[in-house]
Protein backbone atom coordinates (compact mmCIF):
# COMPACT_ATOMS: atom_id res chain seq x y z
CA UNK A 1 0.00 0.00 0.00
CA UNK A 2 2.71 2.46 0.96
CA UNK A 3 5.08 3.09 -1.88
CA UNK A 4 6.60 5.84 0.18
CA UNK A 5 9.64 5.23 2.34
CA UNK A 6 9.47 7.02 5.62
CA UNK A 7 12.76 8.47 6.79
CA UNK A 8 12.61 9.45 10.41
CA UNK A 9 16.32 9.69 11.12
CA UNK A 10 16.87 13.29 9.92
CA UNK A 11 13.90 14.32 12.07
CA UNK A 12 15.34 12.72 15.16
CA UNK A 13 18.71 14.29 14.47
CA UNK A 14 17.16 17.76 14.41
CA UNK A 15 14.93 17.21 17.43
CA UNK A 16 17.11 19.42 19.68
CA UNK A 17 16.72 22.28 17.20
CA UNK A 18 12.97 21.73 17.13
CA UNK A 19 12.79 21.82 20.92
CA UNK A 20 14.77 25.09 20.95
CA UNK A 21 12.33 26.47 18.39
CA UNK A 22 9.49 25.28 20.60
CA UNK A 23 10.88 27.48 23.35
CA UNK A 24 10.74 30.47 21.00
CA UNK A 25 7.11 29.59 20.28
CA UNK A 26 6.32 29.52 24.00
CA UNK A 27 8.27 32.71 24.60
CA UNK A 28 6.58 34.78 21.91
CA UNK A 29 3.18 33.38 22.88
CA UNK A 30 3.73 34.23 26.55
CA UNK A 31 4.86 37.78 25.79
CA UNK A 32 1.93 38.30 23.43
CA UNK A 33 -0.48 36.89 26.00
CA UNK A 34 0.78 39.13 28.82
CA UNK A 35 0.67 42.20 26.59
CA UNK A 36 -2.73 41.07 25.34
CA UNK A 37 -4.11 40.81 28.88
CA UNK A 38 -2.90 44.31 29.79
CA UNK A 39 -4.23 45.84 26.57
CA UNK A 40 -7.41 43.78 26.72
CA UNK A 41 -8.18 45.03 30.23
CA UNK A 42 -7.54 48.58 29.07
CA UNK A 43 -9.77 48.20 26.03
CA UNK A 44 -12.55 46.65 28.10
CA UNK A 45 -12.35 49.45 30.70
CA UNK A 46 -12.42 52.07 27.94
CA UNK A 47 -15.43 50.49 26.29
CA UNK A 48 -17.32 50.36 29.57
CA UNK A 49 -16.48 53.81 30.91
CA UNK A 50 -15.70 56.22 28.12
CA UNK A 51 -17.55 57.98 25.34
CA UNK A 52 -16.32 59.68 22.22
CA UNK A 53 -13.11 59.01 20.30
CA UNK A 54 -11.56 56.66 22.89
CA UNK A 55 -14.68 54.48 22.80
CA UNK A 56 -14.58 54.29 19.03
CA UNK A 57 -10.88 53.56 19.03
CA UNK A 58 -11.36 50.62 21.39
CA UNK A 59 -14.41 49.36 19.49
CA UNK A 60 -12.63 49.54 16.15
CA UNK A 61 -9.64 47.65 17.55
CA UNK A 62 -11.84 44.92 19.01
CA UNK A 63 -14.01 44.50 15.91
CA UNK A 64 -11.02 44.49 13.54
CA UNK A 65 -9.20 41.93 15.68
CA UNK A 66 -12.26 39.69 15.88
CA UNK A 67 -13.50 39.96 12.31
CA UNK A 68 -10.35 39.51 10.24
CA UNK A 69 -8.06 36.46 10.09
CA UNK A 70 -5.00 36.42 12.33
CA UNK A 71 -2.89 35.70 9.27
CA UNK A 72 -4.17 38.88 7.68
CA UNK A 73 -3.28 40.84 10.83
CA UNK A 74 0.25 39.44 10.75
CA UNK A 75 0.58 40.46 7.11
CA UNK A 76 -0.57 43.94 8.03
CA UNK A 77 2.11 44.29 10.67
CA UNK A 78 4.61 42.51 8.44
CA UNK A 79 4.17 44.23 5.11
CA UNK A 80 1.37 46.79 5.41
CA UNK A 81 2.97 49.23 7.81
CA UNK A 82 6.09 49.23 5.67
CA UNK A 83 4.23 52.00 3.82
CA UNK A 84 4.74 54.18 6.90
CA UNK A 85 8.43 53.33 6.95
CA UNK A 86 8.12 50.93 9.87
CA UNK A 87 9.88 47.61 9.35
CA UNK A 88 9.61 45.03 12.11
CA UNK A 89 11.70 41.93 12.58
CA UNK A 90 9.82 38.62 12.14
CA UNK A 91 9.78 38.15 15.91
CA UNK A 92 8.23 41.58 16.42
CA UNK A 93 5.70 40.96 13.64
CA UNK A 94 4.45 37.84 15.37
CA UNK A 95 4.53 39.47 18.80
CA UNK A 96 2.68 42.61 17.72
CA UNK A 97 0.21 40.69 15.53
CA UNK A 98 -0.69 38.17 18.22
CA UNK A 99 -0.92 40.91 20.85
CA UNK A 100 -3.31 42.90 18.66
CA UNK A 101 -5.40 39.79 18.04
CA UNK A 102 -5.57 38.45 21.59
CA UNK A 103 -6.18 41.92 23.08
CA UNK A 104 -9.30 42.14 20.91
CA UNK A 105 -10.59 38.70 21.89
CA UNK A 106 -9.70 39.08 25.57
CA UNK A 107 -11.30 42.53 25.77
CA UNK A 108 -14.70 40.99 25.06
CA UNK A 109 -14.14 38.33 27.72
CA UNK A 110 -13.05 40.96 30.22
CA UNK A 111 -16.05 43.12 29.42
CA UNK A 112 -18.30 40.22 30.36
CA UNK A 113 -16.22 39.76 33.51
CA UNK A 114 -16.56 43.41 34.53
CA UNK A 115 -20.30 43.21 33.93
CA UNK A 116 -20.54 40.20 36.25
CA UNK A 117 -19.27 42.18 39.24
CA UNK A 118 -22.07 43.98 41.10
CA UNK A 119 -21.79 47.75 40.64
CA UNK A 120 -22.35 48.18 44.39
CA UNK A 121 -18.77 47.00 44.94
CA UNK A 122 -17.53 49.90 42.86
CA UNK A 123 -19.71 52.34 44.82
CA UNK A 124 -18.55 50.92 48.14
CA UNK A 125 -14.89 51.20 47.18
CA UNK A 126 -15.37 54.72 45.88
CA UNK A 127 -17.13 55.81 49.08
CA UNK A 128 -14.18 54.44 51.06
CA UNK A 129 -12.13 57.07 49.32
CA UNK A 130 -10.39 54.95 46.70
CA UNK A 131 -9.55 56.56 43.40
CA UNK A 132 -10.89 55.07 40.19
CA UNK A 133 -7.46 53.59 39.46
CA UNK A 134 -7.35 51.95 42.88
CA UNK A 135 -10.83 50.54 42.47
CA UNK A 136 -9.84 48.97 39.19
CA UNK A 137 -6.45 47.59 40.17
CA UNK A 138 -7.39 46.38 43.67
CA UNK A 139 -11.06 45.45 43.50
CA UNK A 140 -12.27 44.82 39.96
CA UNK A 141 -9.35 43.45 37.96
CA UNK A 142 -8.40 40.67 40.42
CA UNK A 143 -11.99 39.43 40.36
CA UNK A 144 -12.28 39.71 36.60
CA UNK A 145 -9.09 37.70 36.09
CA UNK A 146 -10.58 35.03 38.29
CA UNK A 147 -13.92 35.00 36.46
CA UNK A 148 -12.34 34.72 33.01
CA UNK A 149 -9.55 32.35 34.06
CA UNK A 150 -10.75 29.44 31.91
CA UNK A 151 -11.48 31.49 28.80
CA UNK A 152 -8.01 32.97 29.31
CA UNK A 153 -6.30 29.58 29.35
CA UNK A 154 -8.17 28.74 26.14
CA UNK A 155 -7.00 31.99 24.65
CA UNK A 156 -3.41 31.19 25.60
CA UNK A 157 -3.68 27.84 23.82
CA UNK A 158 -5.01 29.69 20.77
CA UNK A 159 -2.07 32.10 20.91
CA UNK A 160 0.39 29.20 21.02
CA UNK A 161 -1.32 27.60 18.04
CA UNK A 162 -1.54 30.90 16.16
CA UNK A 163 2.14 31.59 16.65
CA UNK A 164 2.63 28.87 14.02
CA UNK A 165 1.73 31.58 11.51
CA UNK A 166 5.22 32.87 12.24
CA UNK A 167 6.44 30.47 9.57
CA UNK A 168 4.71 32.61 6.94
CA UNK A 169 6.47 35.81 7.98
CA UNK A 170 9.89 34.22 8.39
CA UNK A 171 10.10 33.58 12.11
CA UNK A 172 11.98 30.40 12.99
CA UNK A 173 9.70 29.30 15.79
CA UNK A 174 8.57 25.66 15.94
CA UNK A 175 6.67 25.74 12.64
CA UNK A 176 9.18 27.95 10.88
CA UNK A 177 12.06 25.73 11.99
CA UNK A 178 10.11 22.67 10.85
CA UNK A 179 9.53 24.18 7.44
CA UNK A 180 13.20 25.10 7.21
CA UNK A 181 14.29 21.52 7.88
CA UNK A 182 11.51 20.08 5.75
CA UNK A 183 12.58 22.06 2.72
CA UNK A 184 16.23 21.25 3.39
CA UNK A 185 15.74 17.49 3.60
CA UNK A 186 12.46 17.14 1.67
CA UNK A 187 11.02 14.91 4.40
CA UNK A 188 7.99 17.18 4.70
CA UNK A 189 5.52 14.67 6.10
CA UNK A 190 7.89 13.27 8.72
CA UNK A 191 8.90 16.69 10.01
CA UNK A 192 5.40 18.06 10.23
CA UNK A 193 4.11 14.89 11.88
CA UNK A 194 6.69 15.24 14.65
CA UNK A 195 5.91 18.94 15.00
CA UNK A 196 2.22 18.17 15.31
CA UNK A 197 3.03 15.83 18.20
CA UNK A 198 5.20 18.49 19.86
CA UNK A 199 2.37 21.03 19.60
CA UNK A 200 -0.10 18.52 21.01
CA UNK A 201 2.10 17.75 23.99
CA UNK A 202 2.77 21.45 24.54
CA UNK A 203 -0.95 22.26 24.59
CA UNK A 204 -1.72 19.41 26.96
CA UNK A 205 1.06 20.43 29.35
CA UNK A 206 -0.19 24.04 29.32
CA UNK A 207 -3.71 22.90 30.15
CA UNK A 208 -2.49 20.67 32.99
CA UNK A 209 -0.35 23.46 34.44
CA UNK A 210 -3.28 25.86 34.16
CA UNK A 211 -5.49 23.43 36.06
CA UNK A 212 -2.90 22.94 38.80
CA UNK A 213 -2.44 26.71 39.05
CA UNK A 214 -6.18 27.17 39.31
CA UNK A 215 -6.45 24.78 42.25
CA UNK A 216 -3.65 26.74 43.93
CA UNK A 217 -4.87 30.24 43.12
CA UNK A 218 -8.56 29.81 43.73
CA UNK A 219 -8.40 28.31 47.20
CA UNK A 220 -10.41 30.39 49.57
CA UNK B 1 14.19 49.34 -25.04
CA UNK B 2 10.82 49.97 -26.62
CA UNK B 3 9.20 46.57 -26.30
CA UNK B 4 10.06 45.85 -22.70
CA UNK B 5 7.41 44.27 -20.55
CA UNK B 6 6.84 46.04 -17.27
CA UNK B 7 6.99 43.54 -14.44
CA UNK B 8 5.53 45.80 -11.82
CA UNK B 9 2.32 47.60 -12.67
CA UNK B 10 0.17 49.59 -10.33
CA UNK B 11 -3.11 48.62 -8.76
CA UNK B 12 -6.01 48.96 -11.17
CA UNK B 13 -9.76 48.44 -11.13
CA UNK B 14 -9.46 44.95 -12.63
CA UNK B 15 -7.47 43.95 -9.56
CA UNK B 16 -10.46 44.68 -7.36
CA UNK B 17 -12.41 42.21 -9.47
CA UNK B 18 -9.57 39.73 -8.99
CA UNK B 19 -9.80 40.17 -5.22
CA UNK B 20 -13.59 39.87 -5.34
CA UNK B 21 -13.27 36.57 -7.19
CA UNK B 22 -10.80 35.42 -4.56
CA UNK B 23 -13.25 36.45 -1.86
CA UNK B 24 -15.80 34.29 -3.66
CA UNK B 25 -13.41 31.34 -3.40
CA UNK B 26 -12.87 32.04 0.31
CA UNK B 27 -16.63 32.00 0.71
CA UNK B 28 -16.97 28.81 -1.37
CA UNK B 29 -14.48 26.73 0.60
CA UNK B 30 -15.85 28.12 3.90
CA UNK B 31 -19.50 27.44 3.12
CA UNK B 32 -18.87 23.88 1.95
CA UNK B 33 -16.61 22.99 4.86
CA UNK B 34 -18.83 24.70 7.44
CA UNK B 35 -21.97 22.92 6.26
CA UNK B 36 -20.33 19.51 5.91
CA UNK B 37 -18.38 19.99 9.12
CA UNK B 38 -21.50 21.01 11.00
CA UNK B 39 -23.33 17.94 9.77
CA UNK B 40 -20.53 15.63 10.91
CA UNK B 41 -20.10 17.70 14.05
CA UNK B 42 -23.72 17.22 15.09
CA UNK B 43 -23.40 13.48 14.56
CA UNK B 44 -20.15 13.41 16.55
CA UNK B 45 -21.73 15.55 19.25
CA UNK B 46 -24.61 13.11 19.55
CA UNK B 47 -22.11 10.23 19.72
CA UNK B 48 -20.17 12.05 22.44
CA UNK B 49 -23.39 12.46 24.40
CA UNK B 50 -24.76 8.97 23.94
CA UNK B 51 -21.70 6.76 23.57
CA UNK B 52 -20.51 7.04 27.13
CA UNK B 53 -17.23 5.11 27.45
CA UNK B 54 -16.71 4.94 23.74
CA UNK B 55 -17.18 8.66 23.41
CA UNK B 56 -14.90 9.71 26.23
CA UNK B 57 -12.05 7.32 25.54
CA UNK B 58 -12.07 7.04 21.79
CA UNK B 59 -13.91 9.78 19.93
CA UNK B 60 -13.18 12.70 22.22
CA UNK B 61 -9.34 12.34 22.13
CA UNK B 62 -9.43 12.11 18.34
CA UNK B 63 -11.55 15.25 18.03
CA UNK B 64 -9.29 16.90 20.57
CA UNK B 65 -6.32 16.37 18.24
CA UNK B 66 -7.77 18.78 15.70
CA UNK B 67 -8.08 21.46 18.34
CA UNK B 68 -4.58 20.97 19.78
CA UNK B 69 -2.52 21.12 16.61
CA UNK B 70 -2.24 24.35 14.59
CA UNK B 71 -4.48 24.28 11.54
CA UNK B 72 -1.58 25.23 9.31
CA UNK B 73 0.32 22.11 10.44
CA UNK B 74 -2.78 19.97 9.83
CA UNK B 75 -3.08 21.39 6.32
CA UNK B 76 0.57 20.81 5.38
CA UNK B 77 0.50 17.38 6.98
CA UNK B 78 -2.62 16.23 5.17
CA UNK B 79 -1.54 17.75 1.86
CA UNK B 80 1.68 15.74 2.03
CA UNK B 81 0.04 12.66 3.49
CA UNK B 82 -2.65 12.21 0.85
CA UNK B 83 -0.26 11.20 -1.96
CA UNK B 84 1.39 8.66 0.35
CA UNK B 85 -1.85 6.69 0.57
CA UNK B 86 -2.46 7.18 -3.13
CA UNK B 87 -4.94 10.05 -3.10
CA UNK B 88 -4.42 12.76 -5.65
CA UNK B 89 -5.94 15.82 -4.04
CA UNK B 90 -5.38 19.38 -5.16
CA UNK B 91 -5.08 22.32 -2.79
CA UNK B 92 -8.83 22.97 -2.75
CA UNK B 93 -9.77 19.37 -1.96
CA UNK B 94 -7.10 18.96 0.73
CA UNK B 95 -8.12 22.25 2.29
CA UNK B 96 -11.75 21.18 2.19
CA UNK B 97 -11.06 17.87 3.92
CA UNK B 98 -8.97 19.44 6.69
CA UNK B 99 -11.33 22.37 7.24
CA UNK B 100 -14.31 20.01 7.37
CA UNK B 101 -12.69 17.80 9.99
CA UNK B 102 -11.58 20.87 11.93
CA UNK B 103 -15.10 22.32 11.86
CA UNK B 104 -16.58 18.97 12.84
CA UNK B 105 -14.30 18.71 15.87
CA UNK B 106 -15.34 22.20 17.03
CA UNK B 107 -19.04 21.72 16.28
CA UNK B 108 -19.08 18.35 18.08
CA UNK B 109 -18.53 20.05 21.42
CA UNK B 110 -21.09 22.74 20.63
CA UNK B 111 -23.65 20.09 19.65
CA UNK B 112 -23.02 18.08 22.79
CA UNK B 113 -23.57 21.27 24.80
CA UNK B 114 -26.83 21.76 22.95
CA UNK B 115 -28.06 18.28 23.82
CA UNK B 116 -27.03 18.75 27.43
CA UNK B 117 -28.90 22.07 27.53
CA UNK B 118 -32.16 20.16 27.18
CA UNK B 119 -33.13 18.97 30.63
CA UNK B 120 -33.52 15.27 31.32
CA UNK B 121 -37.04 15.78 32.82
CA UNK B 122 -38.15 17.39 29.57
CA UNK B 123 -36.93 14.42 27.58
CA UNK B 124 -38.55 11.96 29.96
CA UNK B 125 -41.78 13.88 29.62
CA UNK B 126 -41.52 13.66 25.85
CA UNK B 127 -40.90 9.93 26.01
CA UNK B 128 -43.80 9.37 28.40
CA UNK B 129 -46.09 11.19 26.00
CA UNK B 130 -45.33 8.39 23.61
CA UNK B 131 -42.69 9.97 21.38
CA UNK B 132 -40.09 7.57 20.06
CA UNK B 133 -36.38 8.26 20.63
CA UNK B 134 -36.01 9.86 17.20
CA UNK B 135 -39.15 11.94 17.56
CA UNK B 136 -37.84 13.13 20.90
CA UNK B 137 -34.52 14.12 19.28
CA UNK B 138 -36.15 15.79 16.30
CA UNK B 139 -39.08 17.58 17.91
CA UNK B 140 -37.82 18.34 21.43
CA UNK B 141 -34.05 18.25 21.69
CA UNK B 142 -33.27 19.82 18.32
CA UNK B 143 -35.39 23.01 18.59
CA UNK B 144 -34.36 23.70 22.18
CA UNK B 145 -30.72 22.74 21.74
CA UNK B 146 -30.28 24.85 18.61
CA UNK B 147 -31.51 27.93 20.43
CA UNK B 148 -29.15 27.30 23.30
CA UNK B 149 -26.00 26.95 21.24
CA UNK B 150 -26.72 28.91 18.07
CA UNK B 151 -24.45 31.83 19.05
CA UNK B 152 -21.52 29.52 19.75
CA UNK B 153 -22.12 27.77 16.46
CA UNK B 154 -21.98 31.12 14.66
CA UNK B 155 -18.73 31.79 16.50
CA UNK B 156 -17.30 28.51 15.20
CA UNK B 157 -18.51 29.22 11.67
CA UNK B 158 -16.94 32.69 11.65
CA UNK B 159 -13.74 31.20 13.06
CA UNK B 160 -13.60 28.73 10.18
CA UNK B 161 -14.29 31.50 7.67
CA UNK B 162 -11.25 33.34 9.00
CA UNK B 163 -9.13 30.22 9.35
CA UNK B 164 -9.79 29.36 5.71
CA UNK B 165 -7.14 32.02 5.04
CA UNK B 166 -4.59 29.34 5.91
CA UNK B 167 -5.49 27.26 2.87
CA UNK B 168 -3.41 29.84 0.98
CA UNK B 169 -0.38 27.93 2.28
CA UNK B 170 -1.26 25.05 -0.04
CA UNK B 171 -1.56 27.41 -2.98
CA UNK B 172 -5.35 27.74 -3.21
CA UNK B 173 -5.92 31.26 -4.50
CA UNK B 174 -8.34 32.69 -1.97
CA UNK B 175 -8.24 36.21 -0.54
CA UNK B 176 -4.91 36.03 1.26
CA UNK B 177 -3.10 34.25 -1.57
CA UNK B 178 -4.60 36.63 -4.13
CA UNK B 179 -3.49 39.64 -2.12
CA UNK B 180 -0.01 38.16 -1.82
CA UNK B 181 0.13 37.78 -5.59
CA UNK B 182 -1.02 41.37 -6.08
CA UNK B 183 1.41 42.65 -3.46
CA UNK B 184 4.28 41.07 -5.35
CA UNK B 185 3.16 42.63 -8.62
CA UNK B 186 2.10 46.11 -7.55
CA UNK B 187 4.41 46.66 -4.59
CA UNK B 188 1.58 48.46 -2.80
CA UNK B 189 1.07 46.20 0.20
CA UNK B 190 -0.88 48.57 2.45
CA UNK B 191 -3.61 49.31 -0.10
CA UNK B 192 -4.09 45.65 -1.00
CA UNK B 193 -4.07 44.49 2.59
CA UNK B 194 -6.66 47.14 3.43
CA UNK B 195 -8.93 45.95 0.60
CA UNK B 196 -8.54 42.27 1.48
CA UNK B 197 -9.21 43.10 5.12
CA UNK B 198 -12.32 45.02 4.11
CA UNK B 199 -13.58 41.93 2.28
CA UNK B 200 -13.08 39.74 5.34
CA UNK B 201 -14.66 42.33 7.57
CA UNK B 202 -17.64 42.68 5.25
CA UNK B 203 -18.16 38.91 5.34
CA UNK B 204 -17.71 38.44 9.06
CA UNK B 205 -18.96 41.55 10.83
CA UNK B 206 -22.62 41.53 9.70
CA UNK B 207 -22.98 37.88 10.69
CA UNK B 208 -21.48 38.44 14.12
CA UNK B 209 -23.74 41.45 14.72
CA UNK B 210 -26.77 39.50 13.53
CA UNK B 211 -25.96 36.63 15.87
CA UNK B 212 -25.46 38.98 18.82
CA UNK B 213 -28.85 40.55 18.10
CA UNK B 214 -30.50 37.16 17.86
CA UNK B 215 -28.88 36.07 21.10
CA UNK B 216 -30.22 39.17 22.83
CA UNK B 217 -33.72 38.57 21.54
CA UNK B 218 -33.75 34.90 22.53
CA UNK B 219 -32.40 35.53 26.00
CA UNK B 220 -35.29 37.85 26.83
Amino acid sequence: MFEYNFHWRPVFRSLPDLFDAGLITLQVATFAMVAGIVLGLTLAAIRLNMRGPMYWFATTWIELARNTPALFQLFFFGFGIGAFGIHLTPYMIVFVGLTFNSAGYLAENFRGGFRAIPVTQLHAARSLGMTNWQVYTRILVPQVLRIVYYPMTNQFVWVVLMSSLGMLVGLRELSGETQFFASKTYRIFEYFAVTAIIYYVMVKVILIIARLLASRLFRY
Amino acid sequence: MGGSISVFSSFGPQDIMYLAEAAGRTLLISIISISMGSLFGVIFGWMLYEGRLWGTFFLSPILDLFRSVPLIIQLVLFYNFAPIVGLNLDAFESGLVVLTLYTASLVANVARGGIEAVGVPMRRAARSLGLTYWQDLRCVVFPIGVRAVFPSWVGVALGVLKDSALVSVLGYVELVKASQILMTRTQEPLLIIAIAGAFYFALSYPISRFSAKLENRWSQ
